[in-house]
């Protein structure tokens, strides 16, 4: 596929990113105000909630990243506006500012000393506005270069990685030279190849972060275990899946990365990238979390290979999902976006894996419902670091 | 009719991709990286997904697949038979 004309559909945003979706989002601070926020968006209809359990009482780098992860999500381009609903104004106003740096519009409200009616009410006029004038925008053609692409792979097994996630490397490996944004994370799940990764890294710099993000995790890992972590990591799925150790579910899940790309740069979690190329995230192995994180970083659509079917999406980051087992696609075909299965019976080359992969994500960027989107998948999870206070 | 895949040609163990390989069936594997096949007989039931040994292994040995360690063996597997969990565990953690 002959990427070098190649232009998506999107919506350009006040700082001049480029969204695919165009979501007005009702965004709670905290879990207490998460019954305000879901009733404002059952009150205007083409709004969203997105509630979650947490913001309560954290403190130092933990609310840190609840702070970046809720901001990063309202600045996200695939967001055209966004209420934030808090019980204390000032976080509101925190979270609200955060966003409106970006130059959307952005209203914020406290339910102290007002009470969830009245919050209701203030907050659904905003709403009401808001997503009439969301409406309005329009979908203009832009370069590729400007379609920010994350990925993550889930409920992974053997075929993930010989079938699914080199289709993805395939696609980046063709991506990369455009001068795309891109990025992979999950740092436990590169245990095994992690000096693989390490050898992909721009130079010192970038690889000596690599290292002491890959390094702070398995200390994690070190500190809380109490066996092998046979049980967790592989997942059961894995293990039934075929996948017998961690080593050998990472050297698949390298595979996304392709055989070409460089590593250019290394983000902490839901932090964004500050230019295109290649970027590792800190961050979970978990499917929602991490692309939580993707999300929050300012990734517009995302490649999700899976193996024995994840069936993840997210409320504001496409997720296209691609499988190379061919029970998986039988059996649970209404997940698959992508059906590289031909790649295992050697009917289909990874070339052309990656361009059917390239090819539904210019159809999604250009407004096509993903499966996840249609089956009503809005996972949306922190990542939290430790307990509150 | 590919039965197995095998990323590198010194990778000791296919991926099975296909549904109810028995013990006893003749298997076709593709070599992905040289584009060449092999031939093997199973000897225990496969699942689709599972791994398929390509050598005999005695406790202690390493298996390599994408020509990297995945791990060591702890119990005796033969050539063609079903390699997983029961018999090979992580180096790490």
């Amino acid at each position: 596929m002959d990427l070098s004309k190649a232009s998506f559909w999107g919506y350009k945003r006040e700082n001049g990113r480029v969204g695919v979706r165009n979501h007005v989002i009702i965004l709670p601070v905290d879990d207490i105000s998460n019954a305000a926020a879901e009733a404002v968006a059952n009150n205007i209809k083409g709004t969203m909630a997105l509630p979650h359990p947490y913001g309560r009482l954290q403190f130092g780098a933990d609310l840190d990243l609840h702070f970046r992860t809720l901001i990063g999500t309202g600045a996200n381009p695939n967001v055209a506006a966004v209420v934030v609903i808090c019980i204390e104004e000032q976080w509101g106003k925190k979270v609200a500012d955060g966003i409106a740096a970006t130059g959307k519009p952005v209203a914020y409200f406290g339910i102290e000393q007002h009470g969830d009616h009245d919050t209701i009410m203030r907050a659904s006029k905003a709403a009401r506005e808001l997503v009439q004038w969301a409406s309005e925008r329009r979908r203009e053609e832009r370069p590729l270069k400007e379609l920010w692409v994350s990925t993550k792979c889930g409920e992974s097994d053997t075929t993930s990685g010989c079938g699914s996630n080199p289709t993805v490397g395939n696609a980046f490996d063709k991506l990369y030279p455009q001068g795309n944004t891109l990025c992979f994370g999950e740092t436990t799940e590169l245990t095994g190849g992690e000096h693989l990764v390490a050898a992909r890294c721009r130079n010192d710099e970038v690889k000596k972060k690599f290292q002491f993000m890959f390094d702070r995790y398995q200390e994690v890992i070190e500190r809380h275990k109490t066996n092998d972590l046979s049980d967790s990591q592989p997942t059961k799925g894995n293990i039934e899946g075929g996948l017998t150790t961690i080593e050998e579910k990472a050297l698949g899940n390298i595979q996304k990365i392709g055989k070409k790309c460089v590593v250019d740069g290394v983000l902490d979690k839901a932090e964004a990238p500050t230019g295109p190329g290649l970027w590792f995230m800190d961050s979970s192995s978990a499917a929602a979390e991490m692309v939580t994180l993707c999300a929050a970083s300012g990734f517009a659509v995302h490649l999700f290979p899976t193996g024995q079917g994840n069936v993840i999406g997210n409320p504001i980051l496409p997720v296209i999902k691609l499988c190379a087992n061919p029970r998986t696609v039988r059996t649970m075909g209404e997940h698959i976006d992508v059906d590289v299965t031909g790649l295992l019976r050697k009917e289909m080359t990874p070339d052309q894996a990656g361009d059917k992969l390239l090819e539904c994500m210019f159809r999604t960027a250009n407004g096509r419902l993903t499966a996840a989107e249609a089956l009503g998948h809005r996972e949306f999870v922190l990542t939290r670091l430790y307990e509150s206070a | 009719m590919i039965h197995f895949v095998v990323h590198e040609e010194n990778d000791g163990v296919g991926v099975v991709v296909v549904e109810g390989v028995k013990a006893g069936q003749e298997l076709t594997g593709w070599i992905m990286e040289d584009d060449k096949d092999i031939k093997i007989k199973a000897q225990s039931e496969i699942p689709i997904g599972h791994k398929v040994s390509l050598k005999d292994y005695k406790p202690g040995d390493t298996v390599i697949k994408y020509g990297v360690d995945i791990g060591k063996v702890v119990a005796p597997i033969k050539r063609g038979e079903h390699l997983h969990v029961q018999n090979v565990k992580t180096k790490r953690w």
